[in-house]
């Protein structure tokens, strides 16, 4: 493992749908390995587009990304995506381990089976994040909790250490959202690198190394105190953003509607 | 009828529809099990109609008098009928999938959009093509719209089996592929897999399907067969190669019996193993209905 260089380096990036109005302008930022960061931004502030341009899942127009200093389209190693649960098709016929085996598709090759250590490796990625158990189950027969670490599951079976996860709070309960919790914390202890998408700002600022304010271009990056400013946050939500001054105490009030 | 459906097994027709039912039965039971579980059935559907201008034009320019330049060439490598009329279907098959699959490429088309101006166009131009001779509306090509089971001949048989293998074949080889861009198109491309390739890819698959069965059920009964076994399938299991397994089963199942219903009833075999099948759906349906209801309750 490289330690010289860090996890991911992403410069001047930009990205979006061709003819879509959502789309990132000029974004760099680099994360060092283990680090957590939270990516947050209003609604259409290009979180997910950023995510589907780091993954390679939409072409980026400009701009470099790089992991553990090697370009990503040269390098074997890939980064982890997690999707918004709401993309998935829960009816599909197929269970968590399948759907975590998929994750080795890259690694087995074409006209292979699994081997194996493929199978090791699922069951590793599985313990991991305490789903197996549930292995055997049907994807739509799980709570969203669940769900979520099965997805993160599949993105660790790709044998990468940087994992992009779009939103994994949205749409979960509090126990969920615990649970989640705990499992990237343990990975985050395993040396993960971590870009989380969310809407929970009291989270972002207590529970992560490092915060990305974006709306289309960045706004701010840097841990809690530096973004959680007035300015920063102003930039970021725009007139969705009223701070409340009172002596030394400043509150900050955004109107921010969940996504989706 | 003076013998019964368990003498007449030592008839070659008969011998020739029931091993047809069953391979048609394993390869539309797997094919389409992708068919399902992607929503495509009106492009099944659509294919099934498209196929109709090749094996017209096949069959009226392909050994009559009547010749079109190259198409009549082409055809003259395939000296036996049935073979040129497979060919032709096959043609107009992957042409259609193709021009499907290009339509929807890029996102301004929606899907069934294009395969509603797909289908119609290549049936219209079909029937445009078989009315200009009269002796194609009477013979082999209604056959292509009903099917007739019955009348298989040795080649045509030994056709569907060598596609059945084919079929199958390439679907073991890229199973895990195919089964990725079905379910998750974004881990696809995060996997750096060719998700259009694969597309097109899947669709051939089904026209050769469709292709392969059709002189048996038809072009109008044809998407049952790739529906019906894998949406019962469905209901019943939870892997998608078990889903596969069991709707092949079922396909098959439904095949042998349609063919038997058809023989001891004198009824079109087309028809019958569609709604042997459709009872097997209706009995599932119901069945798992009723244990969910049961389930929900406790």
């Amino acid at each position: 493992m490289d330690i010289f260089n860090p996890a991911l380096v992403v410069e001047h990036l930009s990205a979006g749908y061709p003819g879509h109005r959502r789309a990132i302008d000029d974004i760099s930022f680099s994360v060092w390995r283990g680090e957590r960061v939270a990516v947050i931004g209003p609604n259409g502030a290009g979180k997910s587009t950023l995510f589907k341009a780091l993954a390679g899942i939409i072409p980026h127009q400009t701009g470099a990304i790089s992991l553990h200093g090697e370009d990503c389209r040269t390098s074997h190693m890939l980064i982890g995506y997690v999707p918004q649960s709401d993309g998935v098709d829960l009816t599909f016929p197929v269970t968590v381990y399948d759907v975590v085996m998929m994750g080795r598709a890259r690694e087995i090759g074409w006209f292979r089976w699994p081997r194996r250590a493929d199978h090791l490796i699922v069951a590793e990625a599985l313990e991991r994040v305490g789903v197996w158990d549930l292995r055997n189950r049907q994807i739509g027969q799980l709570s969203g909790g669940q769900r979520q670490r099965v997805f993160i599951a599949r993105a660790l079976a790709q044998q990468t250490d940087v994992l992009l996860l779009d939103e994994p709070f949205s749409g979960v309960d509090v126990n969920a959202e615990h649970e989640i919790m705990n499992t990237l914390n343990s990975l985050q202890q395993g040396g993960i690198t971590m870009l989380i998408a969310t809407h929970d700002l009291h989270m972002a600022s207590t529970q992560f190394d490092k915060l990305l304010a974006i709306n289309q271009r960045m706004v701010g990056y840097g841990d809690s105190g530096e973004v959680f400013t007035p300015n920063v946050l102003q930039a970021t939500y725009g007139g969705r953003v009223g701070i409340v001054g009172n002596g030394d105490e400043q509150m900050v009030v955004i109107a921010d509607a969940q996504a989706g | 009828m003076d013998i019964t459906f368990w003498q007449s097994l030592d008839e070659p027709i008969i011998q020739r529809a029931l091993i047809s039912a069953t391979v048609i039965g394993i390869m539309c039971g797997v094919v389409g099990t992708f068919v399902v579980v992607r929503g495509m059935s009106f492009f099944g559907d659509a294919l099934a109609h498209s196929v109709l201008p090749g094996t017209a034009a096949a069959y009226i320019y392909g050994g009559g008098a009547a010749t079109l330049p190259l198409w009549s060439d082409f055809l003259r490598l395939f000296p036996d009928e049935s073979v040129r009329l497979f060919v032709g279907g096959l043609v107009a098959g992957i042409f259609s999938a193709l021009v499907i699959g290009m339509l929807t490429r890029d996102k301004r088309l929606k899907e069934d959009t294009a395969i509603g101006i797909i289908f119609v166009s290549m049936f219209a131009l079909g029937i445009i093509i078989v009315s200009t001779d009269p002796r194609a509306y009477r013979s082999n090509l209604l056959h292509y719209l009903f099917g007739n089971i019955f009348a298989l001949s040795q080649t045509q048989l030994i056709m569907t089996i060598i596609f059945a293998v084919l079929v199958l074949l390439v679907i073991a080889l890229f199973y895990k592929e195919l089964m990725i861009v079905s379910f998750d198109t974004d881990l696809a491309r995060t996997l750096k897999l060719p998700r259009e390739a694969l597309r097109m890819l899947l669709l051939i698959l089904i026209a050769v399907t469709i292709v392969a069965s059709l002189r048996a059920v038809g072009v109008v009964l044809m998407v049952a067969l790739l529906v019906i076994p894998a949406a019962t399938a469905g209901l019943l299991v939870k892997r998608l190669h078990i889903m596969m397994a069991v709707a092949s089963l079922l396909g098959v199942l439904g095949g042998l019996l349609g063919t038997y219903f058809s023989f001891v009833w004198s009824v079109p075999a087309g028809p019958a193993i569609v709604l042997v099948l459709t009872a097997f759906f209706a009995l599932v349906f119901t069945l798992s209905s009723l244990q969910q209801m049961i389930f929900r309750r406790h």
